[in-house]
């Protein structure tokens, strides 16, 4: 089981980089479910048996093909054109993970509450997420970002999970929210209105 | 105390009903008897609750300090009033003016139009301004101090911008608003680190003056400075005074009279009472000399220049404004003295100087509202205040101007009335100059003293101009031609300043005994300086008394000479004739002095200080055809350091706008960066 685990973190480590490096939105999605069932496997290693299934249907298929649907729907470019080079935001990736490493010998922790690594990856996970957000321009991979970001913070309670539960389901329903609300009429509506998703139009809104 | 706090209720009940009546006029359509009720309703209750002010400063022994706490909601400080002599003093005007202004006010705004203004809000904001300016002086607690002093500099800018269909108004109140807030600033600074050092916010407890009796002479200078600032800002203070020169010519006459009589006063009160928190009693060495020397300093400078200012104005609100800058420089001249005193170990300048700004204080308040107020009725029966347009106004409205003779004598010192009392002590101790050790420092006090001289002649200067040109002569325009004089029932308002006026003088010995007791309370005099408080108080006291009495026996005989003269012209037919001209045929109006007139010799000496434009063509050749000269004094101040100084802020605010960019990405970032950066800074120390 505890290699399975450790496996496990090096995939989600891994996988953020690569959704750092992936140039098309289609490659992006496709991470981001990897992603997803990436935390299932973990939920399942912890003996959430439920949970993991809940969430291998909502961020494993259910949000990555809303998202594909979505991008099939809009009549737009699919590159990802990002605002840095994307060595660049790897670059920044790296040194999140390090970042987070350092935190975790920082943080006072009650010590046994996290299994050995698993601060780090969710930490890693926030700080790409961000880093996503901050670095493509498209509206769509800013959501992608969020929704990575939001993994991140899902697998930092994933030791608090057994004490409420009912805190994890709820940010379950908030994805599928963030889902609905955001990629089915948010951006609808920004396309007609800007006739793009580039979130650069966004800047004639300011006062 | 019972009587005060039933004040402070009544006000507070009035002022809650004005707000309801206001809230209902700007909801439905004002009619003309809501306003009428109005109207009514506040002067009543302010009238009322000014009453039971005054019995409540007046009843009991002058010396008694009581003090009460009250149920208070706030985490920090304490609902704690109190009367002291020092209280008490600086309530007279309020509660005197405040009566007297609401009266006023009443009769002048009985006529305007409901849908113009809503007349129960300005009586709301009367109301509350009253009521803050006496929570100001009767606070014994820092917390509440400041909460007073918000509510006294925030009321104002409501009742200055009453008439705001006028650009110039609201600009005026505006200038008011930013004074205010920037002298609040100071204010809030010096409390708080009050606090922070003491750790108590009575100032009951601090005023025994253990707090700071250990603490760094930088620290006491600092705080020294910020009240200097604060409090400055208050009085009009040069370089601070900008906002006033602005403020009472706008305002309605009744609430420029209660702001430069009794509210600008609190200014003095802040400074005499945090020099009692920052000097402990009994310990001399608390206070370095420069304090006193900068007040001084800061005060003659002030007083000069207000009263050139005042010479150079053509606007007679803005004259008495400048006027009123002038008047609290002497007030803070008289501090200085009193600090010099402590510093350099002289009793009787200690006495003297803090009586003199005491009693200047008390006499400004009643000849600056009476002043204010006459300029009122003017404005109201001609339509304006410009003194071109004004002259002969004696003849049309004969009461009003007695009243303002009556009020520019006293103002100009002329010693049986009543401005003479203040600044013969003030006088008097700066005449202790050669007891001074050194001649460093007998110099400059004998420098000071002509200082003194020269304002106090200019100011008969100023105001035998602004009572000549307004009233004397022959009327310059139409406005002064067609009056609507006022009805001589609707003065009445006018017979408490000007008793005052009167009074003051005759009195003069008692005040001085009153504000004697005061000082030697509030001023952190040692004990064994009392044989000689006393031997110097009966040494002025007896001139003050001879004073009055040559002046009353003056008085007494003009008197009789008129009523002689009264008597033996009746019966005879007296004639009036135009003044016999020089020989010229054509007299005119135009011929008169004018304001620019009267000052012009003056300008040719102080034009670099009163910073004076002037534009003439003078008169050349043997058969001339035109001439003309034009001053003008505009404040070099506001356009010379204020404006460009707040112009460089806002260019900073819009540098500073470049980080308010629209990218939403870049939001996140400094999110993530501040997110980060304070991890680091949390967790790697």
């Amino acid at each position: 089981m505890n290699t399975l685990f450790a496996t496990l973190i090096f995939l989600i480590l891994v996988n953020n980089i690569l959704l750092l490096a992936a140039f098309r939105l289609p490659s992006l999605i496709r991470l981001i479910a990897f992603q997803g069932i990436c935390l299932a496997a973990l939920l399942f290693c912890e003996q959430h048996l439920l949970l993991a299934c809940a969430v291998l249907l909502i961020k494993g298929l259910l949000l990555p093909g809303l998202l594909l649907r979505t991008i099939k729907r809009l009549p737009i470019n699919t590159d990802l054109r990002p605002r840095l080079h994307q060595g660049l935001g790897i670059v920044a990736g790296m040194t999140g993970l390090i970042f987070a490493l350092w935190l975790e010998t920082r943080l006072a922790i009650q010590p046994g509450l996290f299994p050995p690594l698993l601060l780090p990856a969710g930490l890693t996970t926030l700080f790409c997420g961000l880093i996503l957000v901050v670095g493509r321009s498209t509206a769509l991979a800013q959501v992608m970002g969020y929704l990575v970001a939001e993994n991140g913070i899902f697998v930092l309670g994933i030791p608090l999970m057994s004490a409420n539960t009912v805190w994890f389901e709820l940010a379950l329903l908030l994805d599928i929210f963030v889902a609905v609300f955001v990629m089915g009429i948010a951006i609808n509506h920004i396309v007609e209105t800007f006739e793009s998703i580039d979130v650069d139009g966004f800047r004639s809104l300011r006062d | 105390m019972e009587l005060f706090l039933a004040a402070l209720g009544v006000l507070l009940a009035a002022a809650l009903a004005t707000a309801i009546l206001a809230i209902i006029a700007a909801i439905r359509p004002p009619g003309a008897s809501a306003s009428a009720w109005a109207n009514r309703l506040g002067p009543s209750g302010a009238a009322v609750a000014c009453l039971l002010g005054l019995a409540a400063v007046l009843q009991g022994p002058w010396d008694a300090i009581l003090a009460i706490s009250l149920p208070w909601g706030l985490p920090i400080g304490t609902c704690t009033l109190g009367l002291d002599p020092l209280s008490r003093l600086f309530l007279l005007p309020v509660f005197g003016l405040g009566m007297t202004c609401a009266f006023s006010g009443g009769l002048s705004l009985r006529h305007s139009l409901p849908q113009e203004h809503n007349l129960a809000a300005h009586w709301f904001f009367y109301l509350l301004l009253l009521l803050g300016m006496a929570l100001v002086m009767s606070a014994r607690d820092t917390v509440l101090f400041i909460l007073a002093w918000e509510v006294m500099s925030l009321a104002p800018f409501f009742l200055i911008d009453f008439n705001d269909g006028d650009s110039k108004v609201r600009d005026a109140s505006w200038v008011y608003l930013i004074a205010a807030h920037l002298g609040a600033v100071a204010l809030i600074a010096f409390f708080a680190l009050f606090w922070q050092v003491t750790g108590t916010t009575g100032l009951e407890a601090l005023q025994s003056g253990e707090g700071l009796r250990h603490a760094d002479p930088l620290l006491r200078s600092s705080l020294f400075v910020l009240a200097l600032l604060g409090f400055g800002a208050k009085a009009g203070l040069a370089p601070l005074h900008v906002w006033l020169p602005e403020a009472h010519p706008a305002a309605p006459s009744h609430v420029s009279a209660l702001l430069s009589g009794a509210m600008i006063n609190a200014g003095l009160y802040g400074m005499l009472r945090s020099l009692s928190l920052l000097c402990a009693p009994g310990d001399l060495s608390a206070a370095p000399e420069w304090w006193g020397w900068s007040l001084l300093l800061l005060g003659l400078a002030t007083g000069l220049m207000g009263i050139l200012k005042a010479m150079a104005q053509d606007n007679l609100k803005r004259m008495l404004a400048y006027s009123s800058v002038e008047n609290m420089g002497l007030m803070f001249m008289g501090v200085g003295v009193g600090l010099v005193g402590l510093s350099v170990y002289n009793h009787d300048m200690v006495l003297l100087g803090f009586v003199g700004a005491l009693i200047h204080m008390l006499n400004h308040a009643g000849f600056k509202g009476l002043l204010f107020l006459c300029a009122g009725e003017v404005l109201h029966a001609t339509g304006t205040v410009r003194m071109g347009h004004l002259g002969g106004l004696q003849r049309s409205m004969p009461l009003v101007a007695w009243a303002f003779a009556l009020g520019a004598a006293s103002i100009a010192c002329l010693p049986p009335l009543s401005g003479f009392a203040g600044e013969f002590v003030l006088a008097v101790s700066m005449l202790q100059a050669p007891a001074l050790p050194g001649l460093e420092r007998q110099i400059p006090l004998f420098l000071t003293l002509g200082g003194l001289a020269l304002i106090s002649g200019l100011a008969a200067a100023l105001y035998a101009k602004a009572y000549g040109i307004t009233f004397l002569g022959q009327p310059r325009s139409a406005f002064s031609a067609n009056v609507h004089a006022p009805k001589p029932v609707t003065l009445w308002p006018l017979a408490l300043p000007a008793l005052t006026c009167v009074l003051g003088g005759f009195c003069a010995p008692w005040t001085f005994s009153l504000a004697s007791w005061t000082a030697a309370q509030a001023t952190p005099l040692p004990q064994e300086f009392l044989p000689q408080r006393l031997e110097v108080w009966s040494r002025i006291y007896e001139s003050l008394s001879m004073i009055a009495l040559w002046g009353g026996i003056l008085l007494g005989v003009s008197l009789i000479l008129l009523l002689l003269r009264a008597a033996l012209l009746r019966g005879r037919a007296v004639r009036r004739e135009p003044t016999w001209g020089c020989g010229f045929q054509a007299g005119t109006a135009r011929i008169q002095y004018t304001d620019g007139a009267f000052s012009e010799p003056l300008a040719r000496v102080f034009a670099p200080l009163m910073g004076l434009r002037r534009q003439s063509s003078p008169i050349s050749g043997l058969f001339a055809n035109s001439a003309c000269l034009y001053l003008a004094a505009p404040d070099r101040l506001r356009s010379g350091l204020f404006t460009p100084l707040f112009e460089l802020v806002l260019r900073v605010c819009d540098a500073c706008k470049i980080i308010q960019h629209g990218k939403i990405h870049l939001y996140i970032l400094y999110i993530l960066v501040t997110l980060i950066a304070l991890l680091v800074w949390g967790l790697g120390a």
